[in-house]
């Protein structure tokens, strides 16, 4: 009995440093969500202080104004025209090519030494910062290329066309990333049975590869179109910052979209501040929502 | 047995290959699409080729006006401005450059490494997929927001309040670096989550049979284990804050300065082609042809760093499949 008393109970306790080892590592689980919560806490509180500054302006009057001198009159009309002109111009010219580029290099590219290039290249061309596609917008599309007296392509000027054209190389690589991923993300068995079954290796692509890629596809797409859809300087560069008080009707104007209006806000004194804030609203809107379409596409088709 | 392979000789998988491959080439249609395929695939190299192309010839456009030297040596630039006070010593530029690098990176390194290691080390399933795609929201937000957020709140609402208003000028690199690292730390948290994600689990529980606690294993066995991985989302990040415009164009100035200070005005690369662009410089001109030579710089710098990170990444797939 005596010797029971004395002897200290088992514990599964840690003890001494071993405690404090515990601690400090349950202490740490905090400390790492707290670094990760702060970025989103930004995010929330920049969300708050745009709609606090842009919402009391956000009106009809707003979205169906022109560009003006006064800040109370100033509006989104021709930059929202601008930007649909703009994303359905480099939707027609880029996602074709994109999804091209990318069953080639799948499907139908020789394996070797150039297929590998072009892929090293690509993965090198989705780094290549946006101002370089402007720069190259503007020597190419916007003032044309002449050698020699002949003309291999014609100057289209500050044009829509001339910045889809810009925006369409810009974001190729990274549909084309997005569009492979997708493809290799089909089981090859069922390329193999369609092969077996004596389809050609196009039809195999038209009918088993791409409808089970498309998801990712879109996804990718989706998310491209919205990095062009909120891109400023590569249009800048292209000389995209003019005064336009009209409604765009082809793809041979001069044109605005809202991410310059917001620049342009920006950088004026302090009355535009509203307008601006009320641009990023609907900027934010347009992006926040393709993001969400593109996340959607991709947890849905993940279950199934 | 020779006599019967001779006879099967469409067993032979390499063969049956060919054979198959072959036969998709005989429908005239097929051959036209299949042409179209490699015309799309051409269209990214005809890109790089452009790109390089038009770097080059006003490049050395520019270099036939001003000597090499006076770009690589000088330290002040001072273009727009013709006469005796012209001046185009790059390191000014990259200076400014390097002063929003460096702050950002003193910012987001720590944040987007410590949410790396949360998602990847701590966070339960249905956290990490709430909390990963709130954080690549960051990544999807254009520049010109941020741009607008550094200009009116950071340096109004935070840094103007904190060190001062003296001491702040409106246009400053802590307000624009502030900005770049919240652009870029989904970039880092999310390539680095991958890279410690990918870390075999049987590293873990060796380290946990050990008697490691969950905070040594985070940090001095998958850390370790993932770290080229995480080198190379950081030279990604680099590269990106490097090449972005909007944010130093419209809060860091346009004052071309040869500082690391953050409080200080100053101009980026990129911060002096907006501004160019902006001013319209007429082709041939000394003030275009110097527009490109900043961009050749500046694609040389963002390339390399692209160029290492991929060579780093290929390094790390090879050590863990």
């Amino acid at each position: 009995m005596a010797l029971q008393s004395t002897s200290p109970p088992v514990s599964l306790r840690a003890q001494g440093s071993v405690a404090r080892r515990q601690a400090f590592s349950r202490l740490s689980r905090w400390i790492f969500l707290g670094a990760t919560l702060i970025g989103i806490a930004v995010l929330a509180l920049l969300t708050v202080d745009t709609i606090r500054k842009g919402a009391p302006m956000l009106d009809w009057q707003f979205l169906t104004s022109y560009p003006s001198r006064k800040a109370e009159l100033a509006g989104l009309r021709s930059s929202l025209i601008g930007t649909a002109w703009v994303m359905g111009t480099t939707i027609v010219l880029a996602i074709p090519v994109a999804i091209g580029t990318a069953i080639f290099l799948e499907e139908f590219a020789p394996k070797g030494r150039f297929t590998s290039f072009v892929r090293l290249n690509i993965a090198n061309l989705a780094g290549v910062p946006s101002i370089i596609y402007g720069i190259l917008g503007l020597t190419v599309f916007v003032r044309g290329v002449e050698f020699r007296g002949l003309t291999l392509f014609p100057a289209l000027g500050s044009t829509i066309l001339a910045g889809s054209l810009t925006l369409a190389l810009m974001i190729l690589p990274m549909t084309v990333i997005a569009s492979v991923e997708a493809i290799r993300q089909v089981p090859p068995s069922i390329r193999d049975g369609s092969l077996a079954l004596g389809a050609t290796r196009l039809q195999t692509v038209r009918h088993h590869t791409l409808p089970g890629a498309l998801p990712g596809i879109m996804t990718g797409t989706i998310l491209a179109i919205s990095r062009a859809a909120g891109e400023t300087a590569a249009l800048i560069m292209i000389g995209a910052f003019a005064f336009i008080a009209f409604d765009n009707k082809s793809v041979n104007e001069d044109f605005t979209t809202i991410p310059i209006q917001i620049y342009n806000w920006t950088i004026r004194p302090q009355d535009f501040e509203g307008n601006a804030a009320a641009g990023i609203i609907v900027l934010m809107v347009m992006v926040i929502g393709l993001n969400l379409i593109a996340v959607l596409i991709r947890e849905r088709f993940r279950r199934s | 047995m020779a006599a019967e392979s001779e006879m099967r000789p469409s067993l032979d998988p390499a063969a049956l290959r060919r054979e198959l491959q072959h036969s998709s080439f005989k429908r005239p249609g097929e051959l036209l699409v299949v042409g179209i395929l490699w015309v799309c695939g051409t269209i990214s190299l005809i890109t790089t080729f452009l790109i390089v192309v038009t770097l080059f010839e006003e490049t050395y456009h520019f270099f036939t006006d001003v000597s090499p030297a006076d770009f690589f040596l000088e330290t002040r630039w001072q273009a727009l401005i013709p006469g005796e006070t012209q001046s185009f010593g790059v390191w000014e530029l990259v200076a400014g450059t390097a002063n929003v690098v460096l702050w950002s990176m003193v910012m987001a390194l720590p944040l987007g490494l410590a949410a790396a290691i949360y998602l990847s080390e701590y966070a339960h399933p249905r956290t990490r997929r709430v909390l990963k795609p709130l954080l690549e929201v960051l990544a999807g937000v254009p520049t010109i927001v941020y741009a607008f957020f550094a200009l009116t709140v950071i340096t109004e609402q935070v840094l103007r309040p904190l060190f001062g208003e003296a001491n702040v000028p409106i246009f400053n690199a802590l307000s624009a670096s502030v900005m770049l690292a919240v652009m870029i730390l989904p970039t880092i948290a999310s390539v680095s989550e991958d890279a410690m994600s990918s870390v075999p689990r049987e590293l873990r529980e060796g380290a946990y049979g050990l008697g490691a606690t969950r905070f040594e294993v985070a940090l001095k066995v998958v850390f370790p284990a993932a770290l080229s991985g995480i080198i190379a989302a950081v030279l990604l990040a680099i590269a990106r804050v490097i090449g972005e415009t909007m944010i130093v164009a419209v809060a860091a100035g346009s004052t071309p300065n040869l500082t690391l200070m953050p409080l200080e005005s100053i101009q980026t690369m990129t911060g002096y082609m907006l501004q160019v662009a902006l001013g319209d410089a007429a082709r041939g001109t000394i003030n275009y042809t110097s527009l490109f030579a900043v961009a050749s710089t500046l694609f040389v710098f963002t390339l390399t760093l692209n160029v290492i990170a991929t060579w780093v990444v290929n390094r790390f797939r090879e050590a863990y499949e």
